[in-house]
């Protein structure tokens, strides 16, 4: 039980997609303009996901290994087909706005670079967790992305005014180039936070060294 | 006439792939450290995306509408890219030896650019006819060269400058991604 806990969690901080592999950043960069679009785009990842490396793990000691690239395209193409015509019937709105980004679910590294990495040689629970992991992980970064664009950018969150009419909203945050500074800036702050607490702990691992050294001394 | 030049314009500067649509941002960030390997890169996809976008167009009017398959589009087209592609790397080094050598490791990695697959589902998207399909691959492939290759010269500038520590690499990358994003919405009120 604790291994699938492990594999959920991997994917959501330690392997963030997003953050920390750096995988999937059309998408990324492309609908994070709401955060009901990241949302939305997450979801569908996350579901194609699922699909893709429960199928391919059952599927793994029937793939040849030769071929085994093709194979996978041809599973995530079909989830991917799925997936989008669920939207157009049940979410058009949502599927306008995500437009092309549907289709091209296909080619987010995320998805082949899973079931490559992972599905391949895990049994289908390992590799149900670790897509679940991976999808929350994905979806969790493009909400953030979106929410963090939509505020500054629009005054809004999730269409619900925040700052009533007398926020002028800095429009360039909704427009292309605000993809790549909430990004950038991002990325840049979690570094910032991982590296001072790996020098808080450095720091303290000095301290006790020195106080042993001390204690040894008296 | 008109129309063809308008695509041309669009595609390379106005609704440029990288910094306006974002498809191909992978190998945007992934292969832009040296202006060198970017221009290959951007000859790679340029040849892969103008054959990719004739021949899904004729896959979509002559095998996948007639037979009313067209819900297949995604499948069909990604394994005529995935085997464009491996097709064209086999002429590439039975021809010309030369610009295999250049161009070698970039070609596996355009059948996973969103660029390539992005332009042909645009194109039936759009309505475009022949004529207009295999301009709009090209004028996007140029863009995307364009693209890539500025940034790779702000990139190898990046490399000697004095940097935080916390955006050295990929964050300072996307930041000047992000201002060089903001020079081409310039172009938005041309057209």
């Amino acid at each position: 039980m604790k291994k699938y806990f492990g594999y959920l969690t991997n994917g959501i901080i330690k392997e963030n997609p997003i953050f920390r592999l750096l995988l999937g950043m059309c998408p990324t960069l492309a609908v994070s303009t709401l955060a009901i679009n990241g949302l939305g785009m997450g979801l569908a990842t996350t579901a194609v996901l699922i699909g893709s490396n429960v199928c391919i793990s059952a599927l793994r000691k029937i793939i040849p290994d030769d071929i085994r690239i093709p194979a996978f395209v041809v599973v995530i193409a079909s989830f991917v087909t799925i997936v989008g015509m669920l939207m157009k019937a049940y979410v058009p709105a949502l599927d306008a706005a995500l437009g092309i980004f549907i289709p091209l679910i296909v080619v987010n590294c995320i998805i082949l670079g899973r079931a490559e990495a992972f599905a391949f040689g895990h049994t289908v629970f390992e590799s149900l967790a670790d897509a679940i992991g991976m999808g929350l992980g994905f979806t969790m970064s493009l909400t953030v992305l979106g929410a963090v664009r939509e505020i500054i950018g629009a005054g809004t969150i999730f269409g619900f005014s925040l700052f009533g009419a007398a926020y002028e909203p800095m429009i360039l945050m909704i427009l292309p180039p605000g993809a790549f500074l909430t990004l950038g800036l991002g990325i840049g702050l979690i570094n910032k936070i991982s590296n001072l607490s790996r020098k808080k702990k450095a720091e303290k691992e000095k301290d006790i060294e020195l106080s042993q050294i001390v204690e040894e001394a008296a | 006439m008109k129309n063809i030049l308008i695509i041309l314009v669009s595609g390379v500067f106005v609704q440029n792939f990288i910094t306006s649509r974002f498809l191909g941002i992978c190998p945007f960030l992934g292969v832009s450290k040296k202006i060198e390997t970017a221009m290959g890169m951007g000859v790679a996809v340029t040849f892969v995306m103008a054959l990719a976008s004739a021949i899904t167009y004729v896959i979509q009017y002559a095998v996948l509408n007639p037979m009313g398959l067209a819900y297949l589009q995604t499948i069909a087209f990604i394994l005529v890219i995935a085997t464009l592609v491996q097709f064209v790397e086999m002429v590439i080094h039975k021809s010309s030896p030369g610009l295999y050598e250049a161009l070698g490791v970039y070609l596996p990695l355009i059948t996973t650019n969103c660029a390539v697959l992005g332009v042909a589902v645009l194109n039936i998207q759009e309505g475009y006819n022949f004529i207009e399909t295999l301009f709009n691959g090209v004028a996007g492939a140029l863009g995307f060269t364009l693209a890539i290759v500025m940034f790779a010269g702000i990139r190898e500038q990046l490399e000697i400058s004095d940097i935080p520590e916390s955006l050295q690499g990929f964050p300072i990358a996307l930041v000047s991604a992000g201002l060089m994003s903001v020079a081409f919405l310039g172009f938005s009120g041309m057209l």
